[in-house]
């Protein structure tokens, strides 16, 4: 469990204070870094775009699909917000999985596997959906939980079960990226142990449990990645379909 | 779970840095480089429309214009052969006219070498007579010692040469 625990850095202890400088500031700061470099190739602005060009237009291009698709014209408006939460998440589990324990003294650490950062990625997104739903339709938003076209007995029941349904989103939202880093990292940490643990047995046994969790840490490692990218879009597509029901209704 | 231990202690900070990293993103990169991209994108592609339109419409452009040559050059084709036609008409006509002259030309040339000829030999012929005539008067004189008048010998020349 220490790959998740938050240390101070430039300081012994844990102050509880909101300016402490942690180790998990540092990664979101090299996270944040990682974006504003990688992003950067984009104000190339070339007609015909180089590969690095290419890469930011095909995920600028990519998650503005995503809204589009899902919110419609006016996902436009909504882009900078999934952007930002989608590159976040997605920086920071990619760079949470690289190898960076390979250097000495330097302690990788996943930003996304504090439920404490995608709690507040989730509740933004929440937070959007309710200001632009009752700002665009008022107390009408109440609608939302009653489908229409329904026989008034059955309104009665699925109205309280919309609403909460309606409610566990920034929950569900902002615990699945969680999770997903979570897991996928203890996963990783346990069948580490397996290939040291089975490398100091000494016993023909102990090195085959030691090789065959080696190759299970390679294909954990390469489905993290894939899950870190997975966990991205869900949240984009999350957060598109929650804002599109703020701003259609139904 | 260090998540769940550690979180008394680390929210505040946790938070404070991540509106910050997630405030610096979507300042830098959602106000500022996103649509930068999304107007570059959106330039290309209105370029590459415009650019398939002007094709198009060039394309158009082209097999009028194509057409309208091969017009022009099926209508040059029609107005050259009927110029050939005709020229080849008016050569026919004036060769035959000048063969026509020229034959009438020799006719006349040969006609007038025929009659120059007859007249020739009809004077050399009488001349011819007048010789033999005289040479009868002489052959007469020196053989029979008689004399024949010059009108005896040139009719006795006529019924010999007759």
């Amino acid at each position: 469990m220490h790959q998740f625990a938050i240390t101070p850095l430039g300081s012994e202890t844990l102050t509880g204070s909101a300016f402490q400088f942690t180790n998990s500031a540092l990664w979101m700061l090299i996270v944040l870094g990682a974006i504003l470099l990688f992003m950067w190739g984009g104000m190339k602005r070339q007609l015909v775009p180089g590969r690095w060009q290419a890469s930011v237009e095909a995920i600028t291009g990519f998650v503005d699909n995503i809204t589009r698709a899902n919110i419609g014209a006016e996902g436009r408006k909504y882009l900078p917000w999934v952007l930002t939460a989608f590159l976040f998440i997605l920086f920071s589990n990619w760079i949470g999985a690289m190898p960076f324990g390979i250097v000495p003294a330097a302690h990788p650490f996943t930003v996304t596997s504090q439920f404490s950062i995608t709690g507040v990625l989730s509740i933004t997104s929440f937070a959007i959906v309710l200001v632009v739903g009752f700002w665009k339709h008022g107390l009408h938003f109440f609608t939302l939980f009653v489908p229409k076209d329904t026989p008034f007995v059955l309104k009665l029941l699925i109205a309280p079960i919309e609403f909460v349904s309606f409610m566990v989103r920034p929950f569900s939202l902002g615990l699945r990226p969680f999770v997903a880093m979570f897991a996928g990292h203890i996963l990783l940490d346990v069948f580490g142990n397996f290939v040291v643990q089975g490398l100091n047995s000494h016993s023909v046994l102990g090195y085959g449990i030691s090789g065959l969790c080696f190759v299970f840490v390679v294909g954990v490692n390469a489905l993290e990645l894939l899950v870190g990218a997975i966990q991205a879009y869900v949240f984009a597509l999350l957060t598109a379909l929650y804002i599109n029901d703020a701003v259609n209704l139904h | 779970m260090p998540q769940l231990t550690q979180l008394s202690l680390v929210y505040q900070s946790q938070w404070l840095w991540l509106l910050l990293v997630l405030a610096a993103i979507y300042l830098f990169v959602g106000r500022g480089i996103l649509p930068r991209v999304e107007a570059t994108v959106d330039g290309r592609d209105a370029r590459i429309a415009a650019d398939l339109a002007a094709a198009e419409r060039l394309q158009g452009e082209a097999t009028q214009t194509e057409e309208a040559w091969r017009a022009r050059v099926n209508a040059a084709h029609g107005a050259g052969q009927s110029e050939i036609a005709k020229a080849k008409a008016a050569a026919d006509a004036e060769a035959q006219a000048r063969i026509a002259k020229a034959d009438a030309e020799i006719a006349a040339k040969s006609d007038a070498a025929e009659a120059a000829l007859a007249t020739a030999r009809a004077s050399a012929l009488a001349e011819v007579q007048g010789v033999a005539a005289e040479a009868v008067q002489a052959i007469v004189a020196k053989l029979a010692g008689g004399s024949v008048s010059a009108e005896d010998a040139a009719k006795a020349v006529a019924g010999v040469m007759a």
